[in-house]
This record gives C-alpha cells, sequence and structure tokens, in this order.
C-alpha cells in the first residue's frame, strides 16, 4: 500500500510537514445537519456515499465508509489524531460517517458541521496539487449531489463564516527557531490583520507541544479560491524564509546545541516516554536533523513518530488497550527503534 | 460560568479538543478562545450568535422576525440568530437583508467571487445595489493592491497597518449602510 502524507517528507519539508484544503458543501435539497432528523442524515449519508464509491473516478474503489458513531471511543479519537476529522465530528453521535481513501490523503466527513467536508491533505508544501484534487472531488460529487450554491453569496453553508469558497486552506509548520526567539506570538497578532490564522497542531493552541502551528485563510466570501491559495503561499514563504534564517543564527549556539544533543540522546534511551515529552523532544531532534547536527535520523521518521506516538493512535497500532504507563513504554520503544534504523 | 483558562471572564464558548488522547471539552472567554486560535478555526466561529442578534437589537423588530418562516426548513430568523446556525440553503433567500450585515461584518464582502459550476438555481440578493459598494472601491483596491506588495516585501508591520485602514474603510461602508436600513424600518 501507498505511505501515508504523515510518513513521508515532501516539498519544503525542513519546515512544512503539511498542505490541507477542506471544502464545506452541502446537499441542496435537505436541511443543513442541525435541522435534520435522524431519517434525513441517514438519506444523507447514503447519498454521500453512493456517490463517492460510484463516481467512477479511478480513485473511487480506493475508498472505504467508516461508521464513526459505531466504532469504539479509542478508534474516534485516532482518526482526530491522524488529522483526519474534527473534534466537533467525534463528540457527539448522529450518523456520522467517514469516507477514507486508503492513504488517508483524502477524507470526507458526512453529517459534521455541515453534510459534507471534504479534506485534501498531502506532506510537504503543494497547495497546488492539493486544491487541484479537492476541487476534481467537488466536481464530481456535485454532479451527483448538487451542493447548495448561490450566485451571490457562493456555496451555503450552516455557518455564514464558510460561505462563498467554502474553502479553508492550510500548512502545518514547524517552527522551532521561531518559537525560540519568541516571536510567534506577535507574528500571529500580525497574521491574523492579514486574514490568516495561527494556530498550534497539537496540545492546547498557545503553547504548540512540538513547535508545530497550522496556518490558514479566515475569509472565503469575496476572494477566489486562486487569490486565497496565493495569499497563504506568499506568507508561508516567508515564514519558511524567516525560519530558516533564524535556523542558521541559533545553531551554532551551544546552549542550542546542547538542547539538540540531549533530546537526542534522551530519545535514544528513555524507556518510558509520555507524549508531550516525547513531541517536545522530537522537536528538537527535528531542529538538529535540518541543520545538519544530527544524522542517524531523518525527516521522515520524525513526521511519522509525531502521528504515531499519540495515545490513541499508539494503541490502535498494537491493537489492544494500554495503561498509561505501558503506552510509555512502547512509545519509548517505538522511537527507539525508529533511530536505530539507520 | 467562569473562563475555564483565565479564571477571570465570562465563558461564551464551548471548544472541543483531543489531549493527551481524550476527548476534551472546555467552556473559555471569547479573549482565551482567540488567543488559542478556536474564532476562526474551520466552522466554529463561537460569536456568531451573539454578533446576529446584535443586529436584531429592538423588540419590535423581534417579534416582526418571528412571523416569517423559512419555507424550505420553517425556521425563523431569531432561531438562526440565537444558534448561530442558518437552517437551510433557502433561509439565505428568505433570511438575505437580514443576514448581509453580519455576512459583511464576517468576510469584508457580500458577494462571491470562487468556483462557479453553473448558474445557481437559488437567488438571493437580486435587490442589492452595488453601486454604494464600487464607489468605496477604487481607495479599497489601491489600498489592496499596497498590502499585496508590502506583504511580498515582508514588511508585515506596514502590512497589519494597511490591513486595518481596509477594515476601516470596509466597516465604514458597512456602517453607513446599516444606517440606512434602520432608516427604512
Ligand atoms: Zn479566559
Ligand atoms: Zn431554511
Amino acid at each position: 500500500m501507498e505511505k501515508k502524507w504523515y510518513e513521508k517528507n515532501g516539498k519544503d519539508g525542513s519546515v512544512v510537514i503539511s498542505t490541507r484544503i477542506r471544502l464545506a458543501r452541502n446537499l441542496e435539497e435537505f436541511p443543513f445537519p442541525a435541522r435534520c432528523s435522524d431519517d434525513l442524515r441517514v438519506r444523507i449519508a447514503e447519498k454521500v456515499k453512493d456517490a463517492v464509491l460510484n463516481s467512477g473516478s479511478v480513485i473511487s474503489p480506493r475508498f472505504s465508509c467508516i461508521d464513526v458513531d459505531n466504532i469504539p471511543m479509542g478508534e474516534r479519537v485516532s482518526l482526530v489524531e491522524r488529522h483526519l476529522v474534527s473534534p466537533e465530528f467525534i463528540s457527539e453521535k448522529g450518523t456520522k460517517s467517514l469516507l477514507l481513501l486508503d492513504d488517508e490523503s483524502v477524507s470526507i466527513m458526512v453529517n459534521e458541521e455541515d453534510h459534507v467536508r471534504l479534506q485534501v491533505m498531502c506532506e510537504g508544501f503543494d497547495l497546488d496539487r492539493a486544491y487541484e484534487q479537492a476541487s476534481r472531488i467537488d466536481t464530481l460529487l456535485d454532479e451527483r449531489l448538487k451542493f447548495a450554491f448561490s450566485d451571490t453569496l457562493g456555496y451555503l453553508t450552516q455557518c455564514p463564516t464558510n460561505l462563498g469558497t467554502g474553502m479553508r486552506a492550510s500548512v502545518m509548520l514547524h517552527l522551532p527557531a521561531l518559537t525560540e526567539a519568541k516571536i510567534m506570538r506577535k507574528m500571529g497578532e500580525n497574521l491574523s490583520k492579514l486574514g490568516i490564522t495561527v494556530r498550534g497542531a497539537y496540545g492546547e493552541g498557545s503553547e504548540p507541544a512540538a513547535d508545530l502551528y497550522q496556518i490558514s485563510n479566515q475569509i472565503t466570501l469575496g476572494i477566489s479560491e486562486k487569490t486565497a491559495i496565493e495569499n497563504l503561499r506568499s506568507i508561508t514563504k516567508q515564514l519558511i524564509a524567516q525560519e530558516l534564517s533564524y535556523r542558521e543564527k541559533l545553531s551554532p549556539r551551544i546552549e542550542i546545541q546542547d538542547k539538540i544533543y540531549r533530546a537526542q540522546g534522551i530519545l535514544k534511551s528513555a524507556r518510558l516516554i509520555d507524549c508531550a515529552e516525547a513531541q517536545k523532544l522530537l522537536s528538537r531532534v527535528r531542529f538538529g536533523i535540518t541543520t545538519g547536527l544530527i544524522t542517524d535520523m531523518d525527516l521522515e521518521s520524525v513526521n511519522r513518530l509525531f502521528v504515531e506516538i499519540q495515545p490513541a493512535t499508539l494503541m490502535q497500532s498494537t491493537g489492544k488497550e494500554l495503561t498509561a504507563s505501558e503506552r510509555d513504554a512502547v512509545r519509548a520503544n517505538l522511537i527507539r527503534s525508529a533511530g536505530n534504523a539507520h | 460560568m467562569l473562563c475555564q483558562k483565565c479564571k477571570k471572564n465570562q465563558a461564551n464558548t464551548h471548544v472541543k479538543q483531543i489531549i493527551n488522547g481524550k476527548l476534551t471539552e472546555m467552556d473559555l472567554c471569547s479573549d482565551c478562545a482567540a488567543k488559542m486560535g478556536f474564532t476562526t478555526s474551520f466552522g466554529s466561529f463561537p460569536n456568531i450568535a451573539d454578533m446576529m442578534s446584535g443586529f436584531l437589537g429592538m423588540p419590535t423588530m423581534n417579534a416582526l422576525a418571528d412571523e416569517v418562516k423559512c419555507g424550505g426548513c420553517g425556521a425563523t430568523f431569531s432561531q438562526i440568530s440565537k444558534s448561530g446556525k442558518v437552517g437551510c440553503a433557502k433561509c439565505y433567500e428568505t433570511f438575505y437583508d437580514r443576514l448581509l450585515p453580519s455576512i459583511k461584518r464576517i468576510h469584508g464582502n457580500t458577494v462571491h467571487t470562487g468556483k462557479r459550476l453553473r448558474t445557481a438555481r437559488l437567488k438571493s440578493g437580486e435587490g442589492e445595489t452595488p453601486a454604494a459598494v464600487r464607489e468605496d472601491k477604487s481607495e479599497l483596491e489601491t489600498l489592496q493592491e499596497q498590502l499585496r506588495s508590502a506583504v511580498n516585501a515582508q514588511e508585515f508591520e506596514q502590512a497589519a497597518a494597511l490591513r486595518d485602514r481596509i477594515n476601516e474603510l470596509k466597516f465604514r461602508s458597512k456602517n453607513e449602510k446599516n444606517d440606512s436600513s434602520v432608516g427604512e424600518a
């Protein structure tokens, strides 16, 4: 099977982990989800499933349909950890279903805040590729599902914040040097004035655990997909340049090198490690790899570990329920073996 | 209820996230929610209900609003403004005039310029005259151009200042529109 996006290292991979496009769509003939009865939700889920599986596209046989209401909570949480669905999607039942492509690059949430939330993810910095694929699937689905659209307001959504294109484009950035230099807060404020949202990709928003940030467009009405993507691209390029110049400035410092090599030492020898500590140390190791200080681990392994060491995903891959300390042991093992592979 | 983060302000935003393998729900004030990046995350705009009911203001308008029901889903405008959720596609047609101020406040725009697969079956906003908008446009466009080049030149400070002026301009033209619509009512 093809590698998943989080197992790969893509364009501008020293800073950009992944690119994501999400489109919000609704079926014209049904009320928006909050006003749908269970019967209607079932009908919507069936229609969307049928449209995806029988769209005639080459990728349609590669989709599977997950009945999210009826899988264990652990599996549901793992879907969020793997960035496939939103926390809102798994928090309440209501004929929630997920159509998932085998390599996890395309996921379609049904009966979330809108009838259809289509997401395309890819490794590295590749907004055009992600958007083209999302738009292609959107166009195919529209033929069968007839998405609600108005000439003036564009795609119609349950919440007016998503009107127009219904599109959120985002990139996940690893910014250890800008975080170390303590300029991310100020940067976030400036970017928000430019219509760009910055938030932590893991952990609690304001202090992202692994120096990973998700940046995305705020406005969807009155700005075309192309312009929104151009804006995001130009800002991302500048963040990449700034991050790299700060890395160059910081990495000769002995305090920074000490942090990086200590992180490597702990990850190589720990027998128990919790998720937050592992993420923090992996971030430093990643910084070390991109500045040439660490050579016995690669970016692909670190990217993969960021996703795989999370509690629910860890349990899913071992196939059993584990206590917190059992997880810490499995996690430490997983990280050590990734380091030894080189 | 107090905000669970700062424990000072009143909480008005309910957020959900995964922390350490568990689905965690929190009640936050809008400041803390914004700091944590929640206000504009995909699909959740916690203050939208406040925003919409703010535009409803007068009780007489409220009573009037309750009389009209959307032909598509039966929602009234006060139900929509209370929940922050629009009922169905047809609601945008039925309540177009009343939704427009919040739409403009959120996006700074009211007209879609992106992907278009076909001529829409639904029509909304036919009565709108974009003349007032057009007057402002040249100044707005100039500022937006300056903003783009400031961004390209990495002059974030200047870009932020330009953005403020653009927002101000948009806000002003929106207010003028609001005033006139209140006058009509
Ligand atoms: Zn607070
Ligand atoms: Zn309706």
